[in-house]
């Protein structure tokens, strides 16, 4: 929850390091109320990638050369920062992935293949992205498990109360929730959930795409097993995204994708595997999107996260409070205090998409559908929300732009 | 004209605010129901036939935007007293014709459920030939 204590940002400023913002659509620059989908890129990253691409890039792990050890260096040092970002106990236990999705199928598949069957339960969310929901209905489908979810009440927020039903279904063995709800902003109560977990013998898995940009993530803090986050809604390049999982379940698993890099030896007769965090990244991988992630996360850092949540929160009591003014509006979720800068909302006898359409034509832009959450949608009983969301560059100018396109979607489509 | 009124032209809004042939046939030969997943557009369509194959009722219900709600509505008019045949391979430009907005690519696949979902209840009922975009994928994960 935002204290107030930090120096407050001035997204004003941070604005002119996106150039996204210099352009102008119809004379003035975009409202871009859509970073839960994805961020706009700061120079300071770009610059680094390019910096990376002209002076510092080889192969990387290979090359006995000194250019392939500033590649090396560059992605390992982004590893590191990758791991000090999270808290995490050691830089070997960060792997680099595809996105936070990959992620979350390398464990779905690693450790849920061997240690999942019958009798067992897998529990997830009714709010849960697909990301953390599609692998885990699938691994219980192959390998016999039973797929439980954690309900929500009317506020979008977890009923803790349903937990110790889901117990007595059979032994769990999988917890997988998002920290921050990607369609409500709910904040879930992870650490009580691990602690549950881990109560049942079962695995705490936290997908925090929506969470790690937007406020301080300490994995030993939640005391989670695993934990996944992206790069590209961080500030930083699309195609690269970060696992952390505790060594000892790591070094337990299989690896998730087989080849060159994530060997020690390989004979006809047998390979044996390479050591952590090497053994989960089979194939060259995304070096310098590697490197643009760690800039990212040192701009973010830079500006400040507790900075960054104070600003998200403003914005968000303010679009709560300006939204509350329109009686023809219904936002979904719990209050601004349990939230992120994420606002889901629905103007009545207008479907979403007609929303965002009309909302474009004012330079707005924030997304419409069902935000990969379709049991949430089920559960609010609509088929799509309307989502503004904001991030360390929105200002509240920008959700007045929101609310003026809204007073022209009522008028003409309400 | 302004951006608004180029795609929601009077008659879209027309038959959004006010669907044709709304409501499933009771009895109906055969119902179908498709999803756009892009933006949760939802239809579904139920035929009643005449003589032959000539369909001789249409109804429909749907959640979605005003263009998937309205281009089913008009397709609706139009396939009325057609064959189960002739709709089943009939070219999307006659109905786009008809709505006659300019539609980026995820607009398009708002203004062709219907039709989609229409060809899916035909060829339960007739067996005729299914849309190419409808055929191959059924795979599913089901826990049941």
């Amino acid at each position: 929850m935002p204290v107030g204590t930090a120096p407050a940002l001035d997204a004003q400023r941070l604005r002119a390091d996106f150039a996204v913002f210099e352009e102008l659509l119809d004379g003035k620059p975009i409202a871009y109320l859509d970073s839960a989908s994805s961020t706009q890129k700061p120079r300071q990253v770009l610059d680094r990638m390019r910096q990376f691409y002209e002076h510092e890039y080889a192969n990387v792990h290979r090359g006995v050369y000194r250019l392939a050890e500033r590649a090396t260096e560059g992605y390992e040092g982004a590893r590191r920062t990758v791991a000090a970002f999270l808290h995490a106990p050691s830089e070997r236990e960060v792997i680099f992935t595809r996105s936070a999705t990959e992620a979350i199928n390398l464990v779905a598949y690693s450790w849920g293949l061997d240690n999942l069957g019958p009798g067992d339960v897998v529990v997830v969310t009714e709010l849960e992205h697909h990301a953390n929901f599609v692998p885990w209905q699938y691994i219980a489908s192959r390998t016999g498990a039973s797929f439980r979810h954690i309900p929500i009440d009317d506020h979008g927020e977890l009923q803790l109360d349903a937990l110790a039903g889901l117990a007595a279904e059979g032994s769990v063995k999988v917890v997988a929730t998002g920290l921050v709800s990607n369609t409500l902003g709910t904040v879930n109560p992870v650490e009580q959930l691990a602690a549950w977990a881990h109560e049942q013998g079962a695995i705490m898995v936290v997908d925090a795409a929506q969470a790690a940009p937007h406020r301080a993530v300490d994995v030993q803090a939640l005391g989670c097993d695993f934990l996944a986050f992206s790069s590209h809604k961080v500030c930083g390049p699309t195609g690269i995204g970060a696992l952390w999982g505790r060594r000892e379940l790591l070094e337990a698993m299989p690896p998730f994708n087989l080849g060159g890099e994530m060997i020690r030896s390989v004979s006809l007769e047998r390979t044996t595997f390479n050591e952590l965090p090497f053994k989960f990244e089979a194939g060259t991988p995304a070096i310098a999107e590697a490197v643009g992630f760690g800039a990212a996360i040192d701009y973010v850092q830079a500006v400040g996260l507790e900075a960054i949540e104070q600003h998200e929160h403003a914005l968000t009591v303010y679009a709560m409070d300006r939204l509350a003014e329109l009686p023809w509006v219904r936002v979904f979720g719990p209050p601004a205090d349990r939230r992120t800068g994420i606002v889901s909302f629905d103007v009545e006898g207008v479907h979403p998409h007609d929303v965002a359409q009309v909302l474009d034509w004012h330079g707005v832009a924030v997304r419409a559908g069902h935000h990969c959450t379709q049991p949430l949608m089920n559960r609010l009983g609509v088929v799509a929300t309307t989502r503004a969301s904001f991030y360390l560059y929105s200002l509240e100018e920008e959700v007045d732009r929101l609310l003026d396109g809204l007073h022209e979607v009522k008028r003409r489509l309400g | 004209m302004s951006e608004f009124e180029q795609l929601y032209r009077e008659v879209i809004l027309d038959h959004y605010k006010a669907p044709r042939n709304h409501g499933l046939l009771d009895p109906s030969d055969a119902v179908a129901e498709g999803q756009n997943p892009l933006c949760g557009d939802e239809v579904t369509v139920s035929v009643r036939f005449g003589q032959g194959d000539v369909i001789e009722a249409v109804g429909f219900e749907g959640r979605g935007c005003a263009i998937s709600q309205a281009a089913t509505s008009m397709l609706t008019d139009l396939v009325k007293g057609r064959t189960a045949q002739d709709v089943a391979v009939m070219r999307k430009e006659e109905l786009l014709d008809e709505i006659g907005i300019p539609l980026t690519p995820v607009r398009l696949k708002c203004a062709l459920l219907g039709l989609g979902v229409l060809k899916v209840a035909l060829h339960r009922a007739k067996g005729t030939p299914l849309p190419e975009e409808w055929g191959a994928s059924s795979n599913e994960i089901n826990l049941a």
